[in-house]
C-alpha cells in the first residue's frame, strides 16, 4: 500500500484518470452554475469520445480532433438547451433523452462507418509531453510533468473555469443567472442567452473531457468505453460544492481510489477480495461524497427552475 | 418572439401535436436510412414487417415488451410522484438474481414461483429504497444514487456469476445454473411462445391504474408529484408516500427480472437486460406516465426492437438506429406536449 502510494506511476495514473473527469465536471458545472442540470453528460461524452476519435481516424490532427469533439458536444448541448431553457422543458427528462440519443448516434454512425470490424483499428493519441526542467524532478517530476498535453489542459480549462466565473463580468451573470435569473434580466441581460450559451459551452467539455479516452488514454473508441464516468462527474458538482477548485480535488480524490484499485487487485489483498469489488469501489465513493456533501452544498437556488419573462 | 401559456388547449392542438411528432420521428427514421445508403421507405417497411408481419414476429414483440411493460409501469409510478428512479436496471437484476437463488431447487413444488415472485419484489423494492430514504432523510439527489446503483448491481452481478452463483457445468460461460421447472413459467397456450409473464404484466398495468385513480395512495402520489410542498401542507405524510412509491416501483422493475428469467432465459446472465430499465424511460414517457398507456407504448417501442432487428438482418442498417428513433420519438414528444400548452407570440 505505502509502495503503491509512494511510486511515480500512481500519481502519474492519478492525473490521467482524472482528466477526463476534470473537462466534464467543468462542463456540468458551467452548465449547473447557470440553473441547469444536464444529465445529457453520458452521451454527450460518448459523442466526443467518438468523434474526436473519427475525426482523427480520417486525418485530422490530435487538436483538431479535440475541437471537433468540442463541436459536436456545443451542438448537442444547443438542442439540449433549446428544450429545457426557451421551453422550460424537464431537464431530467431531456437529459436521459439526450443521452441516450447521443450514445445511440455515436454507436450508430461507428457501426455505419466500420461495418465488419472485429478489432477496433487505432489511432496514434496523444504522447506524454515531458515538461523541460520540472519533470526532471526526482519522483514528482516523473508523476506530475510527464503527462499528455490534454492532461495539462484539462487543469488549465479548470483554473480557466474558476477565474471567468470568479474574475469577470461573464463570470458574474453567469453565477447570478444560476441564483436570480430575474435580476439578471433586469440588468439587461438575456437570462435564455446566457443559459443557452453555457449549455453548449458546457457540453462541449463535455464531450472533450470523452474525446480523452480515445485520443489520449487509449487508442480505440469501445462501446461503453464512458461506462458512467458521466454520472460520476454529476456527483463531482456536487461534491465540489458548485466550486471549480473543490470540483477538481473530487476528481482527484476519486482518481486516486481508482488508480489504488486497479494496483490493490495486484496485491496479495486483490487474490482474496473478487475484483468486483474493487471496481465498485469509485460508484460506492461516488453515492457517499454525494451523502456527505449534500447536506452542506449551497445548491444554486434557480437549478432547475425554469426562467418565463414577466412570470414571478 | 415569446411563448405564451395557453389555458386551455382545444383537441386540434392535443392531438396534433403529438401527431406531429410521431411523423417527425418517422422523418427521422428515413433520413437515417438514407444515410446508411438503404431505400428509406423499404427500411420502414421491413421494420413493420419485422415487427408484426407474421406470427413468429409478433410473439417475438409480445415477449420483448413484457419487461418493458414492467420497468415502463416502475417508472411511470416513481415519475408521476416525482421521484426520479433511473436506476430500474438495478431493481431488475435483483429480481433476477433472486429468483435464481430461490429457483434452483432451495423451494420445490407450485410455491416457488409465486414465493420468488414477492421475494424478487421485495428485494427490487430494498435497493430502490436506499436512494429514497437518502432522498427522504438526507437530502440526497436520487438522480445520480439510483443511477450509480445500476453500475454497482451490474459489478455484482457479474462477481455472482463467476462466484456463489456461478454454474459448474457452464464450459466457462459466467451464467448461473438453470431453474428448476416448477420455478419456470408456463405458457399461456399449448404451443404458443408466450409466457404467463406478459399475462401479469397486463394485470400489472391494471392494478397500477386501479391504485393511481381509485386508492388515497394513489391520489397522494399524484399530490406528492403535483405539488411536494402543497402536498405537506394539506398534511399528507409526504415521506412515506414517498417510500411507498418507491417500494412499489422497485417491486415492479424487479418483476421485469423476474420474467425475464423464469419466463424466458431460465438462468442469470450478465446479458440478462439489453437495458430495459432505461428503455422503461421512453416507454414511460411515451405513455405520459399513464399505466395503460404503458402497455401500448412497451408494444410500440418492442416492435421498434424487433422490427429494427429483422430490418437490419436484411438491410444492414445498423440496428442502433432504434434506439436513436426511440430517443428522437422521446425528445420529440415532450416537446410536443409542451407545444400544446404554449404558443409563440411575436413582440
Amino acid at each position: 500500500m505505502i509502495e503503491i502510494l509512494l511510486s511515480a506511476s500512481f500519481w502519474a495514473a492519478v492525473l490521467r484518470i482524472a482528466s477526463p473527469l476534470i473537462f466534464a465536471t467543468m462542463g456540468a458545472l458551467i452548465c449547473e452554475r447557470a440553473g441547469v442540470l444536464n444529465l445529457g453528460i453520458e452521451g454527450i461524452m460518448v459523442i466526443g469520445a467518438f468523434v474526436g476519435w473519427m475525426a482523427v481516424y480520417l486525418g485530422l490532427p490530435l487538436w483538431g480532433g479535440v475541437a471537433v469533439a468540442f463541436a459536436a458536444g456545443a451542438a448537442i448541448g444547443l438542442l439540449h438547451g433549446i428544450l429545457v431553457v426557451p421551453f422550460g422543458l424537464s431537464q431530467h427528462v431531456v437529459g436521459l433523452g439526450i443521452t441516450l440519443l447521443a450514445t445511440a448516434t455515436a454507436y450508430f454512425a461507428y457501426r455505419l462507418a466500420l461495418p465488419q470490424v472485429t478489432t477496433p483499428p487505432k489511432i496514434e493519441p496523444f504522447q506524454p509531453w515531458e515538461v523541460p526542467l520540472l519533470s526532471d524532478l526526482p519522483l514528482v517530476g516523473q508523476a506530475l510533468f510527464a503527462q499528455t498535453p490534454l492532461t495539462y489542459a484539462a487543469f488549465a480549462c479548470a483554473g480557466l473555469v474558476a477565474f471567468v466565473l470568479y474574475r469577470t463580468p461573464l463570470g458574474l451573470a453567469l453565477r447570478a443567472v444560476g441564483e436570480n435569473p430575474a435580476a439578471v434580466e433586469a440588468q439587461g441581460v438575456s437570462v435564455t442567452g446566457l443559459r443557452l450559451g453555457a449549455v453548449m459551452v458546457g457540453s462541449g467539455l463535455m464531450a472533450v473531457g470523452g474525446s480523452f479516452l480515445t485520443l489520449s488514454a487509449f487508442s480505440s473508441f469501445f462501446f461503453e468505453m464512458v461506462n458512467g464516468r458521466g454520472w460520476v462527474c454529476i456527483a463531482l458538482v456536487v461534491f465540489g460544492a458548485w466550486r471549480p477548485g473543490k470540483a477538481v480535488l473530487g476528481a482527484l480524490l476519486f482518481a486516486g481510489f481508482d488508480a489504488l484499485q486497479i494496483r490493490l487487485q495486484q496485491t496479495p489483498v486483490g487474490a482474496v477480495v473478487p475484483y468486483q469489488l474493487f471496481l465498485m469501489l469509485p460508484y460506492v465513493l461516488s453515492i457517499l461524497a454525494l451523502v456527505v456533501m449534500s447536506r452542506r452544498a449551497q445548491v444554486p437556488a434557480a437549478l432547475m427552475v425554469p426562467y418565463a419573462k414577466g412570470e414571478r | 418572439m415569446r411563448l405564451e401559456p395557453v389555458a386551455q388547449p382545444g383537441l386540434a392542438r392535443q392531438i396534433g401535436f403529438p401527431a406531429l411528432a410521431l411523423l417527425a420521428t418517422l422523418g427521422v427514421g428515413m433520413i437515417l436510412a438514407a444515410i446508411a445508403g438503404a431505400d428509406p421507405f423499404a427500411v420502414l417497411g421491413q421494420i413493420v414487417i419485422g415487427a408484426v408481419g407474421s406470427r413468429l414476429a409478433l410473439l417475438e414483440t409480445l415477449n420483448r415488451a413484457t419487461p418493458l411493460i414492467f420497468t415502463g409501469l416502475a417508472i411511470a409510478v416513481a415519475f408521476r410522484a416525482k421521484l426520479w428512479n433511473i436506476g430500474a436496471e438495478a431493481q431488475l437484476y435483483a429480481g433476477a438474481i433472486v429468483t435464481v437463488a430461490l429457483g434452483t431447487g432451495v423451494l420445490g413444488g407450485p410455491v416457488v414461483l409465486p414465493i420468488s415472485a414477492l421475494a424478487a419484489m421485495l428485494a427490487g423494492a430494498l435497493v430502490l429504497l436506499g436512494p429514497v430514504l437518502l432522498k427522504v432523510r438526507l437530502g440526497v439527489d436520487e438522480v445520480v444514487t439510483t443511477l450509480l446503483f445500476n453500475f454497482i448491481m451490474a459489478l455484482f452481478v457479474s462477481y455472482l456469476l463467476e462466484g456463489p452463483m456461478k454454474d459448474p457445468m457452464g464450459m466457462g460461460w459466467p451464467k448461473s445454473p438453470a431453474l428448476i421447472p416448477e420455478a419456470r413459467l408456463p405458457r399461456m397456450a399449448e404451443g404458443l411462445r408466450l409466457h404467463w409473464g406478459f399475462g401479469l404484466a397486463l394485470i400489472s398495468a391494471v392494478g397500477v391504474w386501479v391504485i393511481q385513480t381509485r386508492t388515497t395512495l394513489g391520489f397522494e402520489m399524484r399530490a406528492v408529484g403535483a405539488n411536494l410542498r402543497a402536498a405537506r401542507f394539506a398534511g399528507m405524510p409526504v415521506t412515506s408516500v414517498l417510500i411507498k412509491t418507491a417500494l412499489l416501483s422497485g417491486g415492479l422493475a424487479a418483476l421485469a427480472g423476474w420474467a425475464q428469467v423464469a419466463g424466458v432465459k431460465g438462468h442469470l446472465s450478465a446479458d440478462l437486460s439489453p437495458g430495459f430499465g432505461y428503455t422503461g424511460i421512453i416507454v414511460a414517457m411515451l405513455a405520459l406516465l399513464h399505466p395503460l398507456g404503458v402497455v401500448v407504448s412497451a408494444l410500440f417501442v418492442a416492435g421498434v426492437f424487433v422490427g429494427a432487428d429483422a430490418m437490419s438482418r436484411a438491410a444492414g442498417v445498423p440496428t442502433y438506429i432504434a434506439d436513436m428513433l426511440l430517443a428522437a420519438a422521446l425528445l420529440f414528444m415532450v416537446l410536443a406536449l409542451a407545444l400544446t400548452r404554449v404558443r409563440v407570440v411575436r413582440g
